[in-house]
Order: structure tokens, then C-alpha cells, then sequence
């Protein structure tokens, strides 16, 4: 049987793991090599990498961290941030990353997420994107979250499933840092919509919100930060926790 | 020399760095020579079977690979490459296995993305590997059950998730991103 899958996600920034409340009040949180291994060797299923400063300077600092990461690694890692072109995809798959992740270059420009499935495969290619606000409503933002956008997010991860995505990575801003529990009734209704993985992110904050994730919605996997970051919840009690209530778990 | 045949398509440098953990020496080259005279060859990939084929005849590898008598290990595309046709593209492949890949049907969620169990497993290559253990998949067209399969995996039905015959052998999963279970399987490959 498929397993869920628990994702750890460091947000980078020069060279370094850190982790803020929804996307501000950034601290440090480690070294991300040595993050990614523990992770690793603790049973996480899959890591996120996202620079979060993405910039050109920061470029050759990601690919190092990735290369480091790669060779370190015996588990699969996505890597995104500042993600733009086929050239920035190839980089970073060369570098060692078996996906990369994909979120403002696809708003701006949609045909870029079918360039990239037909260079490198569609498993390659996870569609990350942030909403805010309830259902229907939802828009999506980009530029790290900090930019409105006039796209519907149900709308729009239809969009990204027909372009050619392999997975799409839905982060709820609203619940992101909060650790009130992930945003249920959202994974849901996107989960009805469409037929690739969906990995849900934002509001993970106790072992429960992880079975309720679980147990009530299509979800394949579960992205959380700060408290994997901070020890609040260790990867093999959580994993642990969830095989008891027979949730398919590695 | 472990060889690892570079084509166009991805993960090559996942199989080096895996290698490399066991402690085991590669290099990565389209070089027919270097191919051919490897002590054993692995052959990744991920991508798309169509391009995939024509750049390996290109090269003149499509010939090269299936002259090989020392082991072979295909990995997910490299394994599906080695059967007879693909419906990805509908490309006519090595034909090593005589056996069809196709397209998952959309009745669960696809790609299958994630960590799923293999079981019946046969040949030394599962030496010391648990029924049930679990391996890391990421695909969207599998290759049915046939007379070389030598493990499977259900998801939306069961299929192949490694087969063999004489000295090649093949898998579906990423045992080079399939943490400890894959670095056995890896390691058994290398001890052939």
C-alpha cells in the first residue's frame, strides 16, 4: 500500500535553515545539510528545499547546499525557490535535487510548467502554491507569499494539473505557523479536483493534526517546518503515533 | 569499474552519489567503449520513453546496451526501456524483456509518488531484503507482470517492480532513493 508521506521542509536563506510565522520574524534553525540528514536518518519519507532568498548572487550557494544535500541523502528531496527558467530546473536536478519546485515563474507565465514536464518529466515537477482565504473564495499569492494575485485557487490547481505538474504543494498562509491544524476542508474539495499527489502544508502543530489530515481527506503527504526544526514533534513519534491508528505509514 | 550510461534523462547523479555511500567507485559516460568494457553497467533515467529511445540510437547505445553480457541494472525508465514497446510515445524498446509497459489508468492518483511494498521477491538481488519492505517510486507507466518479474507492487493493480533475465536485472522503484532497503539491493547488484 501506498505510504503517507512526512515531508520536512527548510526554508533556506544565504546557505542557512531558517523559519519565520506566516513567512515573517525569520530565525535561524541549523545547518541545512545536517538538518536534511537527521531527517533522513530519522524516517522522513522526503525533504523540501526552498530558498527563500532566491536570488542571483544566492544562486551558487543553493546549488552547493543541493549538491551536499544529494550526496548526503538516501531519501528523495525536492528542491524551489526563484525556480524561472529551464536552465535554473536543469542546474538544479544536475546538482543532485529529484524535483524541483515550481510557484511565481508558473503564475507568471503557465507554459513554463509544460516546458519544464517536457524537458524533465512531470515527476519532476511540483507546482507550489500559496492561498489564502476560505473555499471558493481562495486566491492564490506569489513572490514567497507577499503578492496578491487575481488567480482562484481551485481554479488555478486545475490549471497546474493540466499544464503538466506531478504534484502539487498547497500551502494554506492562513494556517502556515499557526499550528492550529491544517486546513481540512480546503485539501478536500482540491483533492476532488484533481488526480496528481497533493502534499499539504500550513498549520501542523500537534501529532493529531497529522491523523486528522490523514484520515479525512486524499492528501499523500504532509509538509511542516519549525516543529520538526524545534524538536516539538519528532519525526518517529509522529510516524509511530500514526501506524497505531493504522494510517499507511513507512 | 561500475559504468553508468549517460543519456538524456535525469537522476544519473543520484545513482553516482548512492554508489559513492556504498563506497563504490563509477563513472558516468555515453562512451560505447567504456560501456562495453565495464565490470558492470547500471541504467537509470527519468524522462520520457520516446526522446529517451532516439537519443540511445543516436549514440548507437540501443545496440551497445543490448550486447551487454556482464550485469545489467535498469532503473524505473532504464527498466522499462529494457521491455519490448512502450504506450508512452508508443515506442518500440530494447526488447530485452519481452513484456509491455503502460500507462497507469486514472482511478487512484497518478503519478504513483511515494513509498509502497514489494513483495514475491526472487533472485539474489533481495538477499537479506524483507517481503513487504517499502522502496521509493515515482512513475506514471509501469510494466504488467510477466515471466521475468521477480517482485511486484500493488497500486491500482499489481505490476512489476523488478524483473530479470540472465544477466540483466531491473527495477521500477529508486533503490538509490530507497534508504537502507535500496542501498542492500544496490549493494547485492554490485556483489554479483
Amino acid at each position: 500500500m501506498l505510504k503517507k508521506r512526512i515531508i520536512p521542509c527548510l526554508d533556506i536563506k544565504n546557505g542557512r535553515t531558517v523559519k519565520g510565522v506566516n513567512f515573517k520574524n525569520l530565525i535561524d534553525a541549523g545547518d541545512p545539510v545536517l538538518l536534511a540528514s537527521k531527517y533522513a536518518e530519522q524516517g522522513a519519507d522526503e525533504i523540501v528545499l526552498l530558498d527563500i532568498s532566491a536570488t542571483n548572487e544566492n544562486r551558487s550557494t543553493l546549488i552547493s547546499i543541493v549538491e551536499k544535500v544529494g550526496a548526503a541523502l538516501d531519501i528523495p528531496f525536492a528542491v524551489g525557490g526563484g525556480v524561472s527558467s529551464l536552465g535554473t530546473a536543469y542546474d538544479l536536478l544536475n546538482a543532485g535535487a529529484d524535483k524541483v519546485c515550481v510557484n511565481s515563474a508558473a503564475i507568471k507565465n503557465p507554459d513554463f510548467i509544460t516546458a519544464l514536464a517536457n524537458n524533465f518529466g512531470s515527476q519532476s515537477i511540483v507546482a507550489a502554491v500559496d492561498t489564502k482565504g476560505n473555499l471558493d473564495a481562495a486566491k492564490v499569492y506569489s513572490h514567497g507569499g507577499r503578492k496578491a494575485t487575481d488567480l482562484n485557487t481551485l481554479g488555478w490547481v486545475q490549471r497546474l494539473d493540466a499544464l503538466g505538474a506531478g504534484e502539487i504543494l498547497l500551502t494554506s498562509m492562513d494556517h502556515d505557523g499557526v499550528k492550529d491544524g491544517f486546513d481540512i476542508s480546503m485539501y478536500r474539495q482540491v483533492s476532488e479536483l484533481i488526480n496528481i499527489p497533493i502534499i499539504a502544508s500550513g498549520g501542523a502543530g500537534k501529532k493529531t493534526h497529522f491523523k486528522s489530515l490523514f484520515e479525512t481527506t486524499n492528501v499523500t503527504g504532509a509538509l511542516a517546518a519549525s516543529i520538526f526544526h524545534f524538536n516539538e514533534i519528532p519525526i518517529p513519534g509522529l510516524k509511530k503515533y500514526l501506524s497505531e491508528f493504522k494510517i499507511p505509514i513507512r | 569499474m561500475i559504468a553508468i550510461v549517460k543519456y538524456n534523462a535525469g537522476n544519473i547523479r543520484s545513482v553516482q552519489n548512492a554508489l559513492s555511500r556504498i563506497g563504490v567507485n563509477s563513472i558516468v559516460t555515453s562512451d560505447p567503449v567504456q560501456i562495453m568494457n565495464a565490470e558492470k553497467v547500471i541504467f537509470p533515467g527519468v524522462g520520457e520513453a520516446g526522446s529517451a529511445m532516439a537519443y540511445l540510437k543516436e549514440l548507437g547505445l540501443d545496440e551497445v546496451i543490448k550486447s551487454l553480457k556482464q550485469p545489467v541494472l535498469g532503473i524505473c525508465l532504464g527498466m522499462q526501456l529494457l521491455c519490448r514497446y512502450s504506450e508512452e510515445g508508443e515506442t518500440p524498446c530494447l526488447n530485452i524483456f519481452d513484456a509491455k509497459v503502460r500507462r497507469f489508468t486514472p482511478n487512484d492518483i497518478v503519478p504513483h509518488i511515494g513509498w509502497n511494498n514489494i513483495e514475491e521477491l526472487s533472485t539474489i538481488i533481495f538477499n537479506d531484503v524483507n517481503e513487504g519492505a517499502d522502496v521509493y517510486y515515482v512513475h506514471e507507466f509501469y510494466v504488467e507482470l510477466c515471466q521475468h518479474t521477480i517482485g511486484s507492487t500493488n497500486y491500482i493493480k499489481p505490476f512489476s517492480a523488478a524483473l530479470n533475465l540472465n544477466n540483466f536485472y531491473a527495477t521500477q522503484f529508486h533503490p538509490e532513493k530507497s534508504s537502507k532497503v535500496g542501498q542492500r539491493i544496490l549493494n547485492n547488484f554490485i556483489e554479483l
